[in-house]
């Protein structure tokens, strides 16, 4: 196999209208086609019973079989219109979708909003991975308009920041269908319009389907320029705001979206790899001759952090890296690391006279504490946290024989930065690399990294076959790189008046960017303020993990915020209100939730309400919560949880839904069982038994409204996150009396807070 | 030594070994992706397949031990999406990113084909030991009313 190996694109991929059975795609599909270029030799890739057969006997007539029921020529010619779409003369349109599909459902939000602009017909519109091409497919950062950019789906930013160019680009696009129905009947353009798939002109009561109008078209090679004028009115929006259904969940029923993990190729090898249990440790020595010896063993790779070994089968793989014996280097920075001791050193980092790095300084915070009539102070404690997206890591990769150009198949957040990694580990340039973008299960942050696509490469690179990287969940969980740690400390001043004038909040912690993230609260009216960043230094993989340092600075935010209100004897609803005064859409999304959850009202016996406000990628939204407590084992059960949110035009309501409880089963999560520890430099958990997440008996009931707004849309995917352990938190204290400040909020922990 | 077994209703040989673990067979030698690998040691549910009928962990059951017996994955659920299940599931937009639905639907399944009407209660402990990442958990729980609801046949096609 050689960089020109090509699917054939673009037929026969991904899911139409008609939602077949097995959408078929590169990575989306059942089935994968390939086909050697230029050689006599063709193979089937073929998922499913038939695979039975083709994984070892690599049969030119299945391919011919499958080929030939999806040849080129059996389908109606399909035309370019601009970059984003292709119209076939029976009117299917294409659209290409350039985020990652990771349940977040992008992969329909995205072609619904070029859909609109368009008005194409949705039931006709079928969905393909775009070209990784940055430079067309990409996005800006701040979400503006201009064309290339990242095509990393993160921070919440998929819809957000396409928003406006899908926009543009679906106007361009009907614009040139205008123009070409114009020039063909001889109108002028100003009396055409149009409906889902068609040009209407109303006065002679003509009609033409826009594959009619593509059998014609004449488009230029750039697209004319429109504007936001020529935009359409929120009012007449047919699909954004109106839920569809997501294309990918009918193969996500029965099995047969294809995931990275599922992809075959002919010749494939199994690879995996003994990664350092001491974060980048190097292999010293290894039974490499043992190893070598083993049976199918193919071939071993001595990493910087690790060793790998490829081999025939799954099972010859797993049997030869037991058989390892490594000896690692000392000298890693993470050599000895004992988190629970580093944490609770934090606290003299926190006291250390020696000033941070300042995040936002306002007004005078020394004078401020200084005048107040009452000081509060508390310190927050948050453990690591592993991603555990739900399929662990892995790739297939196929370096070709001269190792100068490879074929990957992977599920990634950033296909291009991914794309790029590869071509910079090969030495080639990224044209030499073909990426197939896989549905991914899960991302949480975590498939940003490219690390595991290169190691797939640096397999396959050895052998010179197609290795499929297989990450065990202790792989995963061991070589993860996490939430950070981190403490906050807070104080806070207030007047006689009973007025919140002085803030200070100093996290300290190793993660940079990781830790500032979400500090601040520029909602919140304090007039003086000072936050501050202290850093510390472990050795230990870190990484931006779903809303990144919003989940323990909100934590700690608005537990203090409560405590605060305990404190002065104001009701939490009350004291948020007043602080947000300055925000009506803060103010507005506070009074949302409290009438959602009767706020005020007495709560049946047993139970307590806590309530939280964040921002996060540009949504307000505000949670409260319902829990209960069993006194004698110390665990907390979250019955309710209602969440009120801003966050614009809500693109796909059904699917923002989801994401905002999906985001606050994740924050539920980590506020109530999540945990990562360290000793001897080692990450002492391993699996789910001791690691765990959110079960279906831990799930509250969720109630989730979006505030009505023609605003551009802000992020879905993490505000959730954030907005649960605070409200947790306060529950907690509502009920007992006692502040719960260290996440998560385990047994241990509980009781002691009640007993402390 | 060969392994005979029914797979999906039809019967398949494998040349794997006898000590290795069904999960892989199915995935790696006999096409059958629709199994995910979550954790490989029975903690997750996501490799849930039907032994004659019961739900059982593939990643921790070995494939000497499927000799002539009867296994079904997720692709045998149904043909064509048809399992009442399904049906809810799509209803109900239930997937995120999916990777562990398959295991819902083939631990969901085990429960209406002994239970067609269950409680919310026999629901969340029958389903509690698959994990979803994603936190589909709510709408796992009301596919499976609207299943239970529209189907007053056994809802099993594995007995
Ligand atoms: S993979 Fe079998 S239970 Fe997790
Ligand atoms: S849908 Fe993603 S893990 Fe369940």
């Amino acid at each position: 196999m050689n960089a020109r190996t090509r699917l054939p694109s673009p037929e026969g991929h991904s899911s139409s209208g008609e939602a077949p059975r097995t959408p078929r795609g590169t990575c989306q599909s059942r089935r994968t086609f390939l086909r050697r270029a230029g050689g006599g030799l063709s193979f089937a890739l073929v998922f499913g019973p038939a695979g039975l057969a083709a994984r070892r006997t690599d049969s030119p007539d299945i391919l011919d079989a499958l080929v030939g029921a999806d040849a080129p020529g059996s389908r109606p010619a399909e035309h370019p219109f601009g970059a984003w779409v292709r119209i076939a003369t029976d009117g299917q349109v294409l659209i290409y979708n350039p985020a990652a599909e990771m349940g977040q459902g992008s992969m329909t939000a995205l072609p619904v909003i070029l859909a609109e602009e368009m008005d194409a017909d949705w039931d006709r519109v079928r969905i393909e991975h775009s070209p990784v091409e940055p430079g067309v497919y990409g996005r800006s950062w701040g979400g503006g308009r201009g064309r290339g950019g990242s095509m990393m789906t993160a921070g919440s930013m998929a819809v957000r920041g396409y928003y406006m160019n899908l926009r543009l680009a679906g106007a361009q696009i009907r614009r040139v269908l205008l123009d070409n129905v114009a020039r063909e009947w001889g109108v002028p353009p100003g009396e055409l319009t149009t409906g889902p798939g068609v040009v209407v002109h109303a006065e002679s009561g003509r009609r033409i389907s826009y594959g009619e109008v593509a059998a014609f078209a004449e488009v230029p090679d750039e697209l004319p320029e429109v504007s936001e004028a020529d935009l359409k009115s929120p009012a007449d929006f047919r699909l954004i705001g109106h839920s569809v259904p997501r294309r990918d969940v009918p193969a996500k029923t029965d099995g047969s979206a294809i995931f990275a993990m599922d992809v075959q190729v002919p010749d494939m090898l199994y690879g995996v790899i003994a990664r350092a249990p001491v974060h980048e440790a190097r292999p010293a020595s290894f039974n490499e001759a043992e190893v070598r010896g083993k049976p199918g063993v193919v071939g071993t790779v001595t990493l910087d952090y690790g060793v790998g070994v490829v081999a025939e089968t799954v099972e010859e793989a797993f049997a030869a890296r037991d058989a390892m014996g490594i000896e690692w280097a000392g000298g890693a920075r993470a050599e000895g690391f004992d988190s629970v001791a580093a944490l609770g050193a934090y606290t003299g980092i926190a006291d250390g006279e020696s000033r941070g790095r300042p995040l936002s300084e306002r007004g005078d915070v020394g004078a401020a504490l200084e005048a107040a009539a009452a000081r509060y102070e508390a310190d927050y404690f948050n453990d690591y946290v592993y991603h555990a997206q739900m399929e662990p890591l892995g790739a297939v990769a196929s370096v070709n024989a001269a190792g100068d150009g490879a074929e990957v198949w992977a599920g990634t957040q950033a296909p291009d930065m991914a794309r790029a990694a590869v071509a910079r580990e090969l030495g080639v340039a990224v044209e030499q690399v073909t990426f197939h973008p896989c549905y991914l299960g899960g991302g949480l942050g975590r498939r940003t990294m490219a690390d595991y696509i290169v190691e797939a490469v640096q397999l396959s690179r050895s052998v010179r076959r197609p290795v499929k990287l297989i990450w065990t969940r202790e792989d995963d969980l061991r070589y993860g790189a996490f939430r950070p740690m981190s403490l906050q400390r807070l104080t806070a001043g207030v007047d006689s008046g009973g007025n919140l004038t002085a803030w200070t909040h100093t996290v300290v912690g190793d993660g940079r960017g990781l830790l500032a993230s979400g500090i601040s609260i520029g909602y919140y009216d304090i007039p003086n303020q000072r936050i501050e960043m202290r850093g510390a230094s472990h050795g230990v993989r870190t990484k931006h993990w779903r809303a990144v340092g919003h989940g323990p600075n909100k934590f700690a935010i608005e537990a203090f915020i409560d405590d605060i209100a305990r404190g002065e004897g104001i009701d939490p609803v009350e004291l948020r209100r007043t602080l947000l005064g300055g925000s009506p859409r803060g103010v507005a999304v506070l009074d949302e939730v409290a009438e959602m959850a009767g706020w005020g009202a007495e709560p049946p016996s047993g139970r307590a309400r806590g309530v939280a406000f964040v921002e996060r990628s540009g949504t307000l939204a505000a949670g409260v919560a319902e829990i209960s407590l069993d006194e004698t084992s110390g665990r907390i059960r979250v019955h309710r949880f209602w969440c009120a949110a801003d966050g614009g035009t809500i693109v796909q309501p059904r699917n923002a839904r989801a994401q905002i409880e999906g985001g606050i089963v994740n924050g539920l999560s980590t506020a109530l069982f999540e945990r990562l520890t360290l000793r001897g430099g080692r990450v002492e958990q391993s699996n789910f038994h001791d690691y765990s997440i959110l079960r279906m008996s831990d799930m509250p009931d969720i109630d989730v409204r979006f505030i009505p707004s023609t605003e551009p849309p802000m992020g879905m995917g993490e505000p959730g996150v954030p907005v649960a352990a605070g409200a947790v938190a306060n529950a907690f204290a509502a009920l007992t009396g006692r502040p719960l400040r260290h996440m998560p909020f385990t047994p241990e922990r509980v009781l002691e807070a009640l007993n402390g | 030594m060969p392994t005979t077994f029914t797979l999906n209703g039809k019967p398949v040989t494998s040349d794997a070994p006898g000590n290795a673990m069904l999960l892989w067979v199915l995935r790696e030698r006999l096409g059958m992706t629709g199994t995910r690998f979550g954790c490989g040691v029975g903690e997750c549910g996501a490799c849930t397949v039907h032994l004659d009928g019961d739900p059982v962990h593939a990643c921790r059951l070995r494939l000497s031990r499927v000799a002539g017996r009867e296994i079904t994955t997720i692709e045998g659920l149904s043909k064509d999406r048809s399992h009442a299940l399904q049906q809810a599931w799509i209803e109900e937009e239930v997937p995120q990113c999916g990777y562990c639905q398959s295991g819902q639907l083939m631990q969901a399944a085990s429960l209406l084909a002994a239970n067609p009407s269950p409680t919310r209660e026999e629901i969340v402990s029958h389903m509690d030991g698959v994990l979803c990442r994603c936190g589909t958990y709510g709408r796992i729980i009301r596919a499976i009313e609207r299943a239970s609801a529209v189907n007053t046949a056994p809802a099993g096609r594995t007995r």
